[in-house]
């Protein structure tokens, strides 16, 4: 059979046929090929394009680039898991969370690639770099953690079947195998510290009150939340990763087990977020605000309401904390994956609300609240970002051997 | 506390004082700024989130009905902050390129277009929207471009701009200073918007220097204030007025405070 590739799928598996598959490839490029009208929209014609302005300065863009790489912070903290703490059981979800960090990572640095208004000049970051700021720490550890990530992918690469049995290629991934702990911790300390510097970013904007915090020595207390928020939903996403394409391909990945206790280091790491991003909240809103001549209540207006907190601390935080810390609800599989969807959805109206709502507050009080809504090729790119994501991680499953218990799981 | 003593060492403190209530909202010192720094006219000048103004011109009302209303108008510059610590310049210290910078001569706040990447965080910091990006390539239709000042690089698209206190007459006062022998006379450097303005709503001049007409004038009016002191971004623009709604228009107040009550900066 002339489109036949079952030869390059992962030793005892199957997969779908071709053609469902290219189907659903078309579908993921055709999303590609809008973006790629947007960006070359957005590159030729310039930032126009959108619908940013000199109220917002970050858009959509910058919204979904800390999202994508809050959520991929399963990569960094399943690694230091695996490799650093050594939970065996977590080798068997270890190879997603470093195909979704990759694609994570590469995404919002290929989407930063746009959103700069001289790409070109995007190096000069590292040239004249101000260590002062935390965009230069952001931008160093981004770069060198994605080296990172490619070197945690590419043994994964090399154990397709067919790259395999190329002797020196085998001897290659199997070596870097076993020096992978190494990377983890690399992996760990870079990722670690630029979760950390983007949420610096906005807490050390003392001049915008929705966003500033307090902190210790050089570091808000933004800095520290982002942290967490990000290692608590980062395993949630990857576990729903992981449930997504169990119910696309219709065969078991992982054991149940490996969800859960990705399901119970999510639900713990929430709750202590919680914990520490309500004193936060509390001291921002009695304390820090008021010195600056605003209220709490004055952050919450127009679109921007105080829904916005229900939703981000209520809905997308307190609700699935409650649930990921009960052991009936992670050992059921529907429930599972609603608090994770719910714990997911909180970091990113986390990394909205920090990006965007900083913005549409007018400081100077003879100004206006300022509403923004992306443009098309805003989504464009957006989704495009979605799709390539969607594109690297169906053609890693299809012919890598990315979970080690599928062929055992579907005897 | 003088008005000087607020900013660190250094030479100089250049700094503007605008007297609110002698502000006519004429405008010129905008059109003088742009035809100095070479700002262009955008395609859709009704977009003032996109259009640049170095020197923007805000008109803000008592908020009363007729006949009660008053209007006055906030002539808004870069405000060359200094922060309080450390020159903590709000968007000097987050440009990850080192494109703007706080010059520890003269207090002015730089910015260098040609190595600006376009990343906006400088924008974000600013509260007082004193930093325009360029979201067009500017046009310079039928000829305009040969107006252009040779001494102010035009920016490109992408890049972000703002108000410089027109530092190319500085370097301009400081080649005179030096060919000449001695100091920066006063008369020598002056902003555009300065010297444009018609009512003299605008002093610009040397903190540092008690000579100065912005000195001896600060020293006469205790009351001159700052945008936004509670912030803390220690800017070097001060405003007078006599009107109270004015005054309490330039900062944030929790509702049940009195300007006596606050203590500022």
């Amino acid at each position: 059979m002339p489109m036949d590739d079952s030869r390059y799928w992962p030793q005892g598996t199957t997969r779908c046929k071709p053609i469902p598959f290219l189907i659903w490839m078309a579908f993921c490029l055709l999303l590609g090929g809008w973006a790629m009208h947007s960006a070359t929209l957005c590159l030729w014609k310039g930032l126009n394009q959108t619908a940013m302005n000199d109220f917002f300065a970050f858009g959509v863009w910058i919204v979904v680039d800390l999202a994508i790489i809050a959520l991929g912070a399963g990569a960094f903290f399943t690694g230091f898991m695996t490799y650093v703490l050594r939970r065996e059981e977590l080798k068997n979800i270890i190879n997603a969370a470093v195909i979704i960090g990759f694609i994570c990572y590469s995404g919002a640095i290929l989407m930063l690639g746009i959103d700069i208004g001289q790409p070109i000049r995007g190096w000069f970051g590292f040239w004249h770099a101000n260590v002062h700021s935390m965009l230069t720490e952001v931008m160093f550890c981004i770069t060198t953690y994605l080296i990172v990530l490619i070197i945690e992918f590419v043994p994964l690469v090399l154990e397709n079947r067919q790259i395999n049995k190329v002797p020196d290629l085998a001897f290659f991934a199997h070596h870097l195998h076993r020096i992978m702990i190494v990377f983890a911790a690399t992996g760990t300390f870079l990722s670690f510290f630029h979760q950390g510097s983007l949420g610096g970013m906005f807490g050390v904007l003392y001049a915008r009150p929705f966003a500033y915090r307090t902190g210790v020595a050089i570091w808000p207390w933004t800095f520290f939340l982002f942290i967490l928020s990000a290692i608590a939903s980062g395993p949630s996403f990857t576990t729903l990763m992981v449930m997504l394409t169990e119910k696309a391909s219709g065969r078991k990945l992982t054991t149940h087990k490996v969800k859960m206790m990705m399901g119970k280091v999510s639900g713990y790491l929430l709750t202590f977020y919680l914990i520490l991003k309500g004193a936060d909240t509390l001291y921002w809103a009695n304390v820090t605000l008021p010195q600056m001549g605003v209220s709490f209540w004055d952050m919450y207006r127009s679109s921007y309401g105080i829904y916005l907190v229900w939703l981000e601390l209520g809905l997308f935080g307190v609700v699935p904390a409650f649930l990921l810390l009960h052991r009936r609800v992670r050992e059921s599989y529907g429930l599972l994956a609603l608090a994770m969807i719910l714990n997911c959805l909180g970091a990113v109206t986390n990394r909205f609300v920090f990006t965007i709502q900083p913005l549409a507050i007018p400081v100077l009080p003879f100004e206006k609240w300022q509403f923004y809504w992306p443009t098309i090729p805003e989504w464009g790119i957006s989704f495009g970002v979605i799709a390539y994501g969607l594109i690297i991680f169906s053609l890693a499953y299809r012919y890598l051997p990315v979970f080690p218990q599928e062929v055992e799981l579907n005897k | 506390m003088a008005f000087a003593d607020k900013f660190g060492a250094g030479k100089h403190r250049f700094g503007m004082l605008i007297d609110l209530d002698k502000c006519t909202g004429c405008g010129a010192c905008t059109v003088a700024c742009m035809a100095e720094n070479n700002i262009g006219v955008n395609y859709d000048e009704t977009d003032k989130l996109r259009s640049i103004a170095w020197m923007r011109l805000y008109q803000i009302d008592n908020g009363k009905a007729f006949p009660e209303t008053e209007v006055a108008f906030f002539p808004r510059p870069c405000l060359h902050c200094e922060g309080e610590h450390g020159h903590h310049t709000p968007c000097v210290s987050v440009c990850p390129a080192t494109a703007t910078d706080y010059d520890d001569e003269t207090g002015i706040v730089s910015q260098v277009p040609t190595r600006c990447i376009g990343c906006r965080y400088c924008v974000a910091a600013c509260p007082y929207h004193a930093r325009n990006v360029n979201w067009f390539d500017v046009p310079w239709p039928g000829g305009m471009d040969r107006g252009l000042s040779p001494h102010v690089s035009p920016r490109m698209r992408g890049v972000v701009e703002k108000c410089t206190f027109c530092f190319h007459r500085y370097q301009q006062a400081k080649n005179k200073a030096f060919i000449e022998g001695g100091e920066i006379a006063e008369k020598d450097y002056q902003t555009a918007c300065t010297q444009a303005c018609p009512s003299g709503a605008i002093v610009f001049g040397d903190l540092r220097n008690p000579e100065h007409t912005i000195t001896k004038l600060l020293a006469a009016n205790p009351g001159a204030f700052r945008l936004l002191e509670r912030l803390r971004t220690n800017n070097k623009v001060f405003y007078l007025t006599k009107r109270d709604w004015v005054r309490r228009l330039a900062d944030n107040y929790l509702a049940h405070e009195k300007l006596p009550e606050v203590k500022a900066g």
